[in-house]
């Protein structure tokens, strides 16, 4: 009794602790026997997902939770927050990397024989510093975490393709070493102008000095390095490439999470390190985000549409699904930011199913062109309808997650009287259709004399699980969105802009 | 002009740190050699190092140890010394085991990069990209060669 007692007081760490013990464990477990890894990672990534599920469902019944690291009292101590915001965001890690611990053993068995324990560890140690960036309540740590997810990220990509995956993890490893570099400086100028690295303790201290070109600087810092690690448009040139020759299962993790993380980041220095006046009001960055982000809306879909590599064209995707989320950010009305964060979870749902199925095609049949896939609606049909219900999401059906923010977004863009910006949303969804029509009608219409002898050859279930349980949530969260809005966004929401509640 | 080169010797030190700066940012984007860009990358990040610890320094301060021993005289004595801000120094600690382990993961790529296209110029692992496309994009190289 007393024992579970001492564990309850310290769960809001034991999501980043966790995993962080248990990476560093899996070579040791994968030195006893080969097959336990898999095991392993997946009981791992089940107790974060329990730990996370709880911490959120505190937040949600008693309100934020304030974790003092080793016990010194913030400012001068690491603190850990865990609000709504945070919470919801570690909640969809811990999930996405479950799911995706799931699917990894019949893949990389096939993309990265012989690597499949080293590839464990350093996944856990992805896991890590993702949920170490989300839950940190102080901007020194927060960089740590953040150059741990980005180390173990340009491991994993470069697991992949021969040649091409170490290129384009090369390629990666500059871009955001400069992008992590920007945010270090950024942090050594807020230091320099308040003494304090505590976010909160930022917050209060900030307002008096938003005059100060320091400050804006730091902003500027902050909103650069940011962009490129979500690969917003015009600093997206590391983002293709890596999710092209990436793993699939590395694929799934880092498009899942990775610019996910990084839009939750910037959310969080806009609005709790800043404040939403000086973001909104004195600097216009969040006009200047909305358009960014518009622009990349149109740019991602436009590329996506010229690629032929099916994991390619869902890289160039993702860089216009960013846009919704930051566009919903920056239109910084209640809608348009529920819509934004609703996006983050929608995406994370849909383009992790897309990347897992792509996975689960290259694992049987070992084309990624998608001109190619003829007759693959015969061979793997459950795997195909999940890319069905994945694709609808993207483009935005009715009764799919992507309907729900794109109407979010809609409604903000409309309640800003951006017009443009309702353009460009219709017009977006249009140009997925283009891009997602050209696989369906190679799926599912191929030609009939080279579908004749197709036998059914579907994945095996280790990878099916994950991806229809991935494809029922797209639908579920599409018809009950209330869930979601209701417990976590609308209060979050308020709570962003300054309209009641603290952040 | 003496005006300007007093601006210039009162905060030297930021000087130095964003003329370091741009030398290493110039090196990574501008130069094909893929050592040359970990070398701007290491110069990059070690100028913002400077920044961090000329941030921590005072004037006439000593090393932040404290002077006098243990005691309750010695509180005293401790309590007048000037001492120099540790705290950035001990940030920048950790930033320069990053920095070290980021260049790390860098040499082990152009280890393997080297491996594969038997160079580290850019222009040349371009150029062998190019030839060697794997085989699941024959659609795509075959269109990319058309429209070369």
């Amino acid at each position: 009794m007393t024992g579970f007692e001492l564990i309850a007081t310290h769960l809001p760490v034991l999501a980043v602790v966790l995993p962080l013990i248990a990476g560093f464990l899996t070579p040791i477990v994968g030195w006893i026997d080969r097959r336990l890894p898999w095991y392993w990672v997946i009981l791992a990534m089940f107790v974060v997902l329990l730990v996370t599920g709880n911490n959120l469902m505190t937040v949600i019944n008693s309100g934020t939770i304030h974790y003092k690291l080793g016990g010194w009292d913030p400012p001068y101590g690491i603190e850990y927050v865990i609000d709504l915001l945070n919470g919801f965001v570690c909640l969809i890690i811990a999930f996405i990397g479950l799911m995706v611990a799931i699917y990894s053993k019949e893949s990389l068995k096939r993309e990265v024989p012989g690597k499949t324990t080293p590839f464990y560890s350093v996944f856990l140690l992805l896991i890590t510093g993702l949920m170490g960036m989300t839950i940190t309540g102080d901007i020194f740590n927060f960089y740590v975490f953040l150059e741990i997810s980005s180390l173990t990220a340009y491991a994993l990509i470069a697991m992949g393709d021969r040649g091409d995956g170490v290129v384009a993890s090369f390629n990666y490893l500059i871009m955001g070493t400069v992008a992590a570099s920007f945010i270090l400086l950024g942090i050594g100028y807020l230091y320099a102008v308040t003494g304090s690295l505590n976010m909160a303790d930022l917050q209060d201290l900030l307002p008096s000095i938003y005059e100060s070109r320091v400050v804006l600087a730091a902003l500027a810092f902050f909103m650069v390095g940011f962009s490129i690690k979500v690969g917003l448009f015009p600093l997206h040139a590391w983002l293709p490439d890596a999710y092209t020759h990436a793993p699939s299962t590395a694929s799934a993790v880092i498009a899942g999470l990775m610019t996910k993380v990084g839009a939750y980041a910037m959310i969080r220095f806009m609005f709790s390190v800043f404040t939403p006046v000086f973001v909104i009001d004195m600097t216009r960055m969040a006009d200047i985000l909305a358009w960014a982000a518009a622009l990349a809306i149109v740019v991602g879909s436009v590329l996506a549409i010229a690629q032929s590599d099916i994991k390619r064209m869902l890289a160039y995707s993702s860089i216009s699904q960013i846009g919704y989320i930051l566009l919903g950010i920056g239109l910084v009305n209640m809608i348009g930011v529920q819509g934004g964060l609703l996006h983050i979870l929608n995406h994370a749902l849909m383009k992790c199913a897309l990347f897992l199925v792509a996975g689960a095609i290259f694992y049987r049949t070992g084309i990624r062109n998608l001109y190619q896939f003829q007759g693959l609606g015969k061979k793997m049909p459950v795997t195909m309808t999940v890319f069905l219900i994945a694709a609808l999401s993207m483009i935005g059906v009715p009764g799919t997650v992507g309907f729900t923010s794109k109407w979010y977004l809609a409604l903000g863009s409309i309640a800003a009287e951006h017009w443009i910006f309702v353009f460009i949303i219709l017009l977006s969804s249009l140009l997925n259709i283009v891009y997602f029509w050209r696989v369906f009608d190679n799926i599912w219409f191929g030609h009939p004399h080279e579908i004749e002898h197709l036998q059914r050859d579907e994945a095996p279930l280790s990878m099916l699980v994950p991806m229809v349980i991935l494809a029922a949530l797209c639908v579920f969260f599409g018809l009950f969105a209330y869930y979601p809005l209701h417990y976590v966004l609308e209060p979050l929401s308020e709570a962003l802009l300054g309209l009641g509640g603290v952040p | 002009m003496s005006g300007v080169l007093d601006i210039v010797y009162a905060e030297y030190n930021y000087w130095i740190y964003v003329t370091l700066m741009m030398i290493g940012f110039y090196a990574m984007i501008a130069k094909k050699n893929l050592i040359k860009k970990i070398i701007g990358a290491n110069i990059f990040q070690t100028a913002i190092f400077l920044f961090y610890i000329s941030l921590g320094e005072v004037e006439g301060g000593t090393a932040p140890i404290l002077v006098g021993g243990h005691g309750e005289h010695a509180a005293e004595v401790a309590h007048e010394v000037i001492y120099v801000n540790p705290l950035p120094h001990v940030l920048i600690l950790t930033a320069i085991v990053v920095a070290v382990s980021t260049t790390a993961v860098a040499l082990a790529l152009v280890i393997r990069i080297y491996q594969e296209y038997g160079s580290i110029e850019e222009d040349v692992i371009l150029a062998a990209r190019r030839k060697l496309q794997p085989e699941f994009s024959e659609h795509a190289r075959l269109k990319g060669g058309e429209d070369e």
